[in-house]
């Protein structure tokens, strides 16, 4: 089934009732060439391109619970390329091209809007930093702009301008970042993958995977064992836990990150805005809602739930950049559990183990990567070779020194 | 919730029952087996980054910075935060 406009205004005028399921729902075959572990975002975007780019069907999404179900459904949507470090800057500037012709690549969708991204500035300092920031996203090809005090109050006039502790000195403008529909995108790569023959298996977790000399030979689910020539594993949060079932130790703790949403109010906020000062992010969702999030809580969790000196330290920092945001409830707020890696930075290579590959480590910034981490594992899995855009991504680069530290706060975990 | 089940506190063995704000967190409490300098670096690969991350009990070091500033291995189930059992670093290392 193709979406358009004449699909839609056929359907609209006859009670919708010609709309189909968006994708199949199989039974899984013994053998597949490519089985990926984890129906999220990274994995059902895998998929779409191992089926779209290489032309590779027989492949099968296992998904212990519904696709879309873990952080690809529950995020803050924020959609940029304003990275720095060679390797990350051509990854992110990768996906943002992807995300520019996602919703025609896809026939779906995706609410992609590129309404812009300021990062605040309060100090010489900052903008100095920022600054050198801004023209390393030029360097890459991308946008970035400084704007100045005056510049900020005419796009954000509801921020507290006259704070006396962080004074807004200016902003980093980077105008073709923005926001998704994070579900659409989760629904639309499901949908596209399905079309082309992959199969999307729901309700299956992953329970062992089977390594005989060295080489992966399939995986052992709760729907029976499945046979196949390359796994590859996509499970965020979880990531640790699938890796362990063929003897893996992962760089990674997971941490849990918490976010926020208001009732839906009358537009206020065109752009996404950081506040890097309070650890604070806010946008406004197509509905209305203020959504908004921080830091980790910084510790380990696989709970899933947040705590409470965080919401009180989002809510001080939202409180400090826009007073007028104590007027709105919040309608609720979530934890998701993150991958934290030690250098910040995500890992997409192959295992000591033949046929084994692993997409993980993708931190509180996932949701961004989606099509160009499913662009890039995919030619992994295809090609047996790095993409270019993630050659410096590897598993080993801890041990080797090869760390990718944007922050460059340190590569030892809890620095992030 | 009883205090050893809520996850925003820990009961320092010196000080008593605090709220998570007094704590700092280190992570795994690999840190108590420190490699030689020369062990290699598989040994250091596996004492920086390496983590078995498991959705269970951990150990995990705690610094009661804002108290007594005492180093605590604390085990507690990251899935759950039941904090099971905290003891002082000094004291495990006779």
């Amino acid at each position: 089934m193709r979406f358009s406009g004449l699909k839609l205004l056929t359907e609209g005028l006859t009670g919708n009732k010609g709309w189909g399921p968006h994708w199949r729902d199989p039974e899984p075959k013994p053998e597949y060439d490519i089985v990926l572990v984890g129906g999220g975002g990274h994995g059902l975007a895998t998929a779409h391109y191992l089926a779209s780019v290489h032309g590779l069907t027989n492949v099968a999404v296992l998904e212990k619970g519904y696709l879309g179900g873990g952080n690809v459904g529950r995020n803050t949507t924020i959609v940029r390329a304003n990275y720095m470090l060679p390797g990350n800057s051509e990854f992110y500037s990768h996906s943002l091209k992807l995300w520019e012709g996602l919703e025609e690549d896809l026939n779906f969708n995706v609410m992609h809007s590129q309404r812009g991204i300021i990062n605040l500035v309060h100090s010489d300092g900052q903008r100095d930093a920022f600054v050198r920031r801004g023209n390393m996203m030029r360097g890459q090809g991308d946008d970035a702009e400084m704007l100045t005090p005056e510049g900020v109050r005419d796009m954000l006039p509801m921020i507290d301008f006259d704070q006396t502790r962080f004074p807004i000195f200016g902003g980093l403008y980077h105008k073709r970042g923005g926001t998704a529909r994070h579900d659409a995108v989760a629904w639309g790569f499901a949908r596209s993958a399905s079309d082309r023959g992959v199969d999307l298996i729901q309700n299956c977790e992953v329970t062992g995977i089977d390594v005989e000399g060295g080489a992966v030979r399939g995986v052992q689910t709760t729907r029976g064992p499945i046979r196949a020539k390359k796994v590859g594993l996509v499970a965020a949060g979880r990531s640790s836990q699938v890796a362990a079932m063929a003897g893996l130790r992962l760089p990674i703790e997971s941490h849990v990150l918490q976010a926020f949403v208001t009732e839906g109010v009358k537009p206020c906020l065109d752009h996404v805005v950081t506040y890097g000062m309070g650890h604070f992010y806010i946008s406004q969702s197509d509905k209305g809602g203020l959504v908004f999030g921080g830091d980790l809580d910084m510790y380990a969790s696989y709970a899933a739930r947040g705590n409470l000196p965080l919401v009180e330290h989002v809510a001080e920092a939202a409180m400090t950049l826009m007073p007028s945001l104590g007027k709105a409830r919040v309608l609720r707020s979530w934890g998701g559990i993150m991958d934290m890696t030690p250098d910040g930075s995500f890992i997409i290579d192959r295992t000591d183990i033949d046929g084994l590959f692993v997409n993980c480590g993708w931190c509180y910034g996932g949701f961004k990567a989606t099509p160009a981490s499913g662009h890039t594992f995919a030619h992994l899995l295809a090609t047996g070779q790095p993409h270019e855009t993630t050659v410096r991504h590897r598993l080993d680069r801890f041990r080797a020194g090869r760390v990718m530290d944007e922050e460059a706060t340190g590569s030892q975990h809890n620095l992030h | 919730m009883s205090p050893e089940r809520c996850p925003l506190r820990i009961t320092c063995p010196i000080c008593g029952s605090r709220d998570r704000r007094e704590f700092y967190y280190q992570g795994a409490a690999l840190a108590l087996d420190r490699p030689d300098p020369d062990a290699g670096a598989a040994a250091w690969d596996d004492y920086l980054h390496l983590r078995d991350n498991v959705a269970g009990e951990i150990e995990e070091l705690w610094s009661h910075d804002a108290g007594c500033g005492a180093w605590l291995k604390v085990v507690r189930n990251v899935a759950t935060h039941e904090v099971r059992d905290v003891t002082l670093v000094r004291e495990g290392r006779k």
